[in-house]
């Protein structure tokens, strides 16, 4: 049994799993915030044939650019949010103030969020394809570089999410302006891997590259978050 | 052997530094520019191919190349202020963005005008074009987070971690929209080559790049003393300037 004057030791992993388990289990009781960027997505997408006209052959050349904004854009609307809670409730200091990593929370919260808000994405992708009239053969390409390139972009949406998080209305479009001229080589290679699946050309190139940004962004990504993070708190 | 560098910590001394410096380069910047642009645009012949047009890279290209050195300028210093916390280096980091934006913009809005003789049309996605533009919304989004966060300790502290991210991802969206753009279209406007540049046309460019350096450094000069008496506006040595009208 650990007394009080020594911390309590969960290790690294102990520290991300309960983490996760928390972030998780407070999205379960509030299904807004993770379902509305998934229904934004799908409803974004089906506006396109309403604007573009609903010609096959148009909308399956389009298929990939438009799937890939639409899932950067949701993406980046739900992110806002994903300290604003915790700096308010004052779990955030206490994130700042533990012996822990802050880098390890920031990628718990990151992972949490992405099991929320990227996974879903990539679940109705395929529905989305069909819609859209993408080929069939593109459809495991695209499941597979929104799995890595919603990562990414989260990871990256983090660091502007944190640098934002003090700022109270406008906060979200302030955000997404930070945000997106970053994310362009994610969306050039995501949507490029299908285009170039959709075409029958060889995606590995693509694929490389997007696991590339990803270890990047991996490795980068929650050092300058939890630097940010630090920011926000110090400005109380 | 730096021990003189704690003077940068003293803002009555950057600012008197400033204050003598701003004229000095912009009397160099004035006398550049004005030989330059003599020779640029009256004593350098016109083109052999594209005629009179070719005389906006004068303009154009020194524009193009302040805008990457003032953001580099910008994020050096961003990590200067993150890691030594010395003041100045916001100030000039915060001086910078908004002189960037505008060499930015200018090195656009040229090339368009030199891209509709040349092209036949505004706007074409190259991947230059196309990276300068992202780097405009780089700019306006580094503005746009400091002006939203009301305490300016925090907003200097979120910009300036902001301005290092974008330093590591210039490179990145760079390459990325060269490949991005050789995908979609095979060079079939390749980027103007520089055929070797006659030395009556060289000479002119060489002087306007030396004059935008110039004045970037002028602007920054003036923008400096403004964030410095901005920050010090309480200060007992900013109140005796103010009265004896020497601002």
């Amino acid at each position: 049994m650990t007394t009080d004057s020594q911390p309590l030791s969960i290790g690294l992993f102990g520290l991300f799993r309960s983490l996760l388990s928390r972030e998780l289990s407070v999205a379960i009781r509030s299904p807004g915030q993770w379902l509305n960027p998934i229904l934004f997505f799908i409803i974004v997408i089906t506006l396109f044939p309403l604007g573009v006209g609903p010609g096959p052959n148009t909308l399956s050349i389009i298929a990939p650019g438009i799937i890939w904004v639409s899932a950067l854009l949701s993406v980046m609307l739900s992110l806002q949010s994903l300290f604003y809670d915790d700096l308010h409730n004052g779990s955030l200091e206490q994130f700042v103030l533990s012996a822990q990593p802050l880098s390890v929370v920031v990628l718990a919260k990151v992972f949490a969020w992405w099991l929320l808000g990227g996974l879903p994405l990539l679940l109705v992708s395929p529905l989305l394809a069909i819609l859209m009239h993408l080929p069939d053969s593109a459809i495991p390409v695209l499941m597979l570089s929104l799995l890595l390139g919603t990562l990414t972009l989260i990871l990256v949406g983090a660091i502007g999410a944190a640098l934002t998080a003090t700022v109270g209305n406008g906060g979200g479009i302030l955000m997404s302006l930070l945000v997106l001229p970053l994310t362009v080589p994610v969306l050039i290679f995501g949507s490029g891997a299908v285009q170039a699946a959709a075409m029958q050309m060889p995606v590995g190139g693509h694929l490389s590259l997007l696991v590339a940004l990803l270890a990047l962004a991996l490795s980068l990504a929650p050092l300058a978050t939890a630097a940010a993070l630090r920011v926000a708190v110090s400005a109380g | 052997m730096f021990k003189w560098i704690h003077l940068f910590g003293s803002s009555p001394f950057v600012y008197r530094a400033a204050s003598w410096l701003a004229p000095v380069f912009g009397f160099g910047a004035a006398v550049c520019i004005l030989v330059g642009l003599y020779l640029g645009l009256v004593v350098a012949p016109a083109d052999y191919e594209q005629g009179d047009s070719y005389r906006i890279i004068f303009v154009h290209v020194p524009s193009a190349w302040m805008s990457m050195f003032v953001y580099m300028v910008m994020a050096t210093s961003s990590a200067v202020f993150l890691i030594w916390r010395m003041k100045l280096a916001d100030i000039v980091a915060w001086a910078s963005a908004p002189i960037g934006a505008s060499f930015t913009l200018i090195a656009l809005v040229s090339g368009a005008f030199w891209g509709k003789p040349m092209w036949g049309t505004y706007w074409i996605w190259d991947a230059r074009l196309t990276s300068e533009l992202l780097l405009l919304f780089i700019y306006l989004g580094y503005m746009a987070l400091r002006s939203s966060i009301e305490q300016p300790q925090t907003a200097a502290r979120a910009a300036a971690i902001l301005a290092v991210v974008g330093v590591v991802n210039i490179p990145i969206i760079h390459f990325s929209v060269e490949w991005w753009n050789t995908l979609h279209q095979p060079a079939t406007i390749s980027k103007l080559d520089k055929p070797s540049m006659h030395i009556s046309m060289l000479r002119p460019l060489l002087l306007m790049v030396a004059g935008f350096q110039l004045l970037y450094f002028h602007q920054l000069m003036v923008r400096v003393k403004t964030g410095i008496l901005q920050r010090e506006g309480r200060t007992a040595w900013v109140a005796e300037l103010v009265a004896n009208n020497r601002v």
